[in-house]
């Protein structure tokens, strides 16, 4: 199993958790794991054609996936997969 | 002025409106009779350090002409009295010694000037910066130097603000367009109650001369655009991102990597915050770490979200931070490092970000931006919908 690290915009779709244990061997097949359990966070993570939204980064560990294989980077038990999409707020 | 040559040789004493008079006027040769660490920290311009044990050996080489009118000064005027009378037994005719010393000089307010750059005022303000061996006088000297941009006057921007007027940043650049609302007060620290309606940069600009003189404040009251962007951030060393949206963020990142400004950028939402520092070329510019904005729906800070005031202000001085270490070179700036902080769990993560190839502004095969394209965007407006 490996833990994804929800980010604040997503946790209304975890139920408000911030971390959720995921199965899976790869990038791609925790982060299917997570949508089966909160189908919610789907249509945020994936594109129509099923691959990961330019706008979302995703990391194993502390490594991109962008700069691994991507979603079929290898993901080992205790993995921590981090969902991270930009925030832009400061001044207001 | 002279006292002429009478037979008792008493020294002649002036007061130090009357020296600066003199020295004014010019064809004075100003000695100062203390010790070299005393020099160091202040002492009138063009006086020539002579310290008393050396002055037999010494006062040749600083006042050749013994017939020239000489000011000796020393801290309170005894050991320039002394080494007076000293001068006159070796022949110099037209010698004076200066009253109260550089002490009573000081308090009529006539100015000194320091080897070291620093007045004796800035020596006290800022002697615990000076007593880090990384900083020292150096240091501190380039922070007076500095030239510092902050995008946003708001959550994050008044604690970086903050700390860095009283690190003695020398210039403090504020972007806002907004006034001060009551709503803003619990985390907003640079601004206060009576402050409400008045427009941040200049609540912002009011609290730093209160905290320290030493810095200059510029008032941008506006919003950053495509049009002004240029001009504004052209004259900064650092830049520091607060801003509250994608667009201006994107903005602020193109325009920096065309002129190689580095900048600080933070962004915090509820619990969370996020800080990394871009170095154009040096480590992926926002675009590598976020090629495309989210749309509206996952990008809150379009609208009304709350956010706990002690993590604001913790990520604004992380950005005080690295702001200082980019303007002193020292330590390792969050250059190709994105840090997380959640303060619900009080939790640090580290990630690495990497140079972009594909950057369309930073990588390999970005196209070089004519000067004729310096300054013209895209439509970032658009990137927000909400």
């Amino acid at each position: 199993m490996a833990t994804v690290r929800i980010p604040p915009v997503l946790r209304p779709k975890t139920g408000g958790q911030p971390e959720v244990e995921a199965a899976g061997g790869d990038v791609g097949e925790v982060l299917r794991s997570l949508t089966d359990a909160y189908p919610e966070t789907a249509e945020q993570l994936f594109g129509p054609d099923g691959e990961l939204n330019r706008y979302v980064n995703v990391y194993l560990n502390d490594e991109d996936v962008r700069v691994l294989d991507g979603l079929s980077t290898a993901v080992k038990d205790g993995d921590t997969v981090v969902i991270l999409p930009a925030m832009a707020g400061g001044a207001r | 002025m002279a006292s002429g040559a009478e037979q008792v040789r008493v020294v002649e004493e002036i007061e130090p409106f009357e020296a600066a008079q003199e020295i004014e006027a010019g064809d004075v040769v100003l000695i100062d009779t203390r010790e070299p660490h005393e020099y160091q920290d202040a002492h009138l311009e063009g006086g020539k350090l002579v310290p008393p044990g050396l002055l037999a050996d010494e006062i040749a080489a600083a006042a050749p002409d013994k017939s020239a009118r000489t000011i000796l000064y020393c801290r309170t005027g005894n050991r320039s009295y002394k080494a007076a009378e000293q001068l006159q037994e070796l022949g110099y005719e037209n010698v004076a010694s200066m009253a109260g010393g550089i002490v009573a000089w000081q308090e009529q307010g006539l100015p000194v000037v320091s080897t070291s750059g620093l007045t004796p005022e800035q020596r006290d303000r800022y002697s615990r910066h000076i007593l880090l061996p990384e900083v020292g006088v150096d240091g501190q000297l380039k922070m007076l130097n500095a030239k510092v941009l902050l995008l946003g006057a708001g959550g994050l921007g008044a604690p970086t603000a903050l700390y860095l007027a009283a690190a003695g940043i020398g210039t403090i650049g504020l972007v806002d367009d907004d006034v001060v609302d009551a709503s803003n007060l619990q985390r907003q620290v640079i601004h206060n109650t009576e402050r409400v309606g008045m427009p941040k940069t200049e609540s912002a600009r009011l609290t730093i001369e209160a905290l320290n003189p030493d810095v200059k404040v510029i008032e941008h009251q506006g919003r950053m655009t495509a049009d002004n962007i240029l001009d504004i951030i052209g004259d900064y060393d650092v830049i520091v991102d607060g801003a509250d949206n994608f667009p201006t963020r994107y903005l602020l990142n193109d325009a920096s990597v065309r002129l190689r400004k580095p900048v600080v950028s933070a962004s915090i939402l509820s619990f969370d915050g996020q800080i990394s520092t871009f170095v154009p070329y040096e480590g992926p510019c926002y675009r590598c770490l976020y090629p495309t904005p989210p749309p509206a729906e996952l990008a809150p800070s379009c609208s009304a979200n709350g956010v706990l005031g002690a993590m604001a202000g913790t990520m604004g001085l992380l950005q005080a931070n690295e702001v200082l270490k980019l303007v002193m070179g020292i330590g390792e700036p969050l250059i190709g490092r994105l840090l997380l902080f959640e303060a619900l769990s009080t939790r640090f993560t580290e990630l690495k970000v990497r140079r972009d190839p594909e950057c369309p502004i930073c990588g390999e095969n970005a196209p070089e931006i004519p000067e004729s394209e310096m300054g013209k965007f895209p439509d970032y407006e658009l990137f927000c919908a909400g």
